[in-house]
């Protein structure tokens, strides 16, 4: 979004980032508001890891830049201002749980044991157990007391609930919500549990084909678009009303005679409509599901609405 | 105190569920001025939504004049939403059994005598809401529910603050 008066965390300009002949990002531009949670969301082989790795510095831009609270991803200041939590929880197996605590105070200056050691005492870990003995829910607690240990500003999580059953994942994420809750961290979230991010995210960036399809505001982008189910148009070719503008249209089927669509903007005038204002999960899938048109490419920063 | 639960497949606001918990129990007795809702950390550890939602509730609450902030202290309950009228003893209530096993006796099924009900309902209480005028052309269709309205009018004046 663009609105002035929200601090920005992460900022895109022109960003690409090229594997050999394949562009896995591609002139990507968007920013991602600070003390906001952020969804990000795509399918496998959007770009969204890779967003990851550039965000941390671990991987550079072929083209453009990305810059976190304005600072260069890798540079001392932007690394003491960002924890990563990446997909497979690199953590040492032969490690104790207490070893890894010691571990992330010797690398951080900034280091909260407190803070981390509270963590894992909540989940009832011992510190003395080897990391390679603990369950996956048990690893992610302890991951997340190293990354919250670190006092970031900005927490980038890769899919941190994959893997986990459904209690464990609510509890992993009730731990980043209270981090949330009590500093104002700034959250990056990607998964592909499209409702479970419905009640946790303020903003969303999709990635589609190395693109960015949609990044704005959950609440405004919702109330930016609209369902409606009616009969077909019979005199059109594809069944929408004559009168609505075909580049807002995400989305639209034809089943029978009854016409799905799914718009960027207002719904045709007229009451034989029946119109619903999408949630998050389906506007979400509406935009993974639709073809990628060059038209809707207004879909960005709200120029459509 | 009061636990709060959340249905994400419900179609409601996550916000609203909790500000419809928060009367529910008012209206039942288990919340009483004086007693403090948890924090915006003790709900979100709990059920793992965003904290932004859980003050936004606590917002629609105090504004509403249910509930009142105290710095440092919390959120404490204003006043009690349980009345008299509505109780299991009370009448009213006896003439509502009375109404809807008149309905079945008249064959209609549940989903009837909601629809019904709600209609009416939906004819009874109905508000304009007061912003409205800000959105262009009101979706056309049937009258959004109640859900839809409100789900509406508190986000977008908050945007504005």
């Amino acid at each position: 979004m663009t609105d002035p008066t929200v601090p920005t965390a992460l900022r895109a300009t022109g960003l690409g980032r090229r594997f050999r002949s394949r562009w896995a990002l591609r002139d990507c531009a968007f920013t991602v508001p600070a003390g906001k949670i952020t969804a990000l969301v795509g399918p496998n082989g959007a770009g969204k890891s890779t967003l990851f790795h550039l965000a941390t510095g671990l991987l550079h831009p072929t083209t453009g830049e990305l810059s976190v609270f304005g600072a260069t991803p890798g540079s001392d200041e932007a690394r003491a201002r960002t924890a990563f939590l990446a997909q497979d929880k690199p953590l040492y197996p032969r490690f104790t749980v207490g070893d890894t605590l010691r571990f992330g105070r010797e690398l951080n200056d900034d280091w909260d044991q407190a803070a981390a050691e509270r963590i894992v005492r909540a989940g009832d870990i011992p510190f003395d157990t080897r990391i390679g003995t603990l369950s996956q829910g048990q690893a992610t607690r302890v991951a997340l007391a190293v990354a919250f240990g670190k006092r970031p500003e900005l927490l980038l999580l890769d899919e941190p609930l994959a893997d986990l059953d459904p209690l464990v994942r609510i509890e992993a994420m009730g731990l980043v919500m209270e981090e949330v809750a009590e500093r104002g961290t700034t959250v990056v979230i990607s998964s592909h549990i499209l409702s479970e991010l419905e009640s946790v995210c303020d903003h969303v960036l999709l990635l589609k084909h190395g693109g960015v399809r949609l990044d704005g505001d959950v609440q405004r982008l919702c109330e930016d678009h609209v369902r409606f189910t009616g009969l077909a148009d019979a005199s059109t070719g594809d069944g929408l009303p004559a009168g609505l503008d075909r580049g807002t249209v995400v989305e639209a089927t034809v089943t029978g005679r009854q016409l799905t669509a799914f718009v960027r903007g207002t719904a045709p005038t007229g009451d034989h409509w029946i119109t619903e204002t999408p949630s998050l999960e389906e506007l979400l899938l509406a935009y993974l599901r639709s073809d990628d048109r060059p038209t809707e490419d207004t879909g960005r920063d709200g120029a459509a609405a | 105190m009061i636990a709060f639960r959340i249905d994400r497949r419900s179609g409601v606001a996550t916000y609203l569920q909790l500000v419809h918990q928060v009367r529910q129990a008012l209206r039942l007795g288990a919340l009483e001025p004086g007693d403090r809702l948890p924090t915006a950390r003790e709900v979100v550890a709990a059920v793992a939504i965003n904290p932004n939602t859980v003050l936004r509730a606590y917002r629609e609450l105090e504004r509403e004049g249910l509930v009142e902030p105290r710095p440092g202290q919390g959120t404490f309950v204003q006043r009690s939403l349980s009345r008299a009228a509505a109780g299991a003893d009370s009448p009213l209530r006896a003439e509502a059994v009375v109404w809807v096993a008149r309905a079945r006796a008249a064959g209609l099924e549940r989903e009837d005598v909601e629809a019904l009900a709600e209609a009416v309902l939906d004819e009874t209480f109905y508000v304009a809401p007061a912003d409205r005028a800000a959105t262009p052309a009101p979706a056309p269709g049937p009258t959004p529910s109640p859900e839809r309205v409100v789900r509406r009018s508190p986000q977008s004046m908050e945007e504005d603050t």
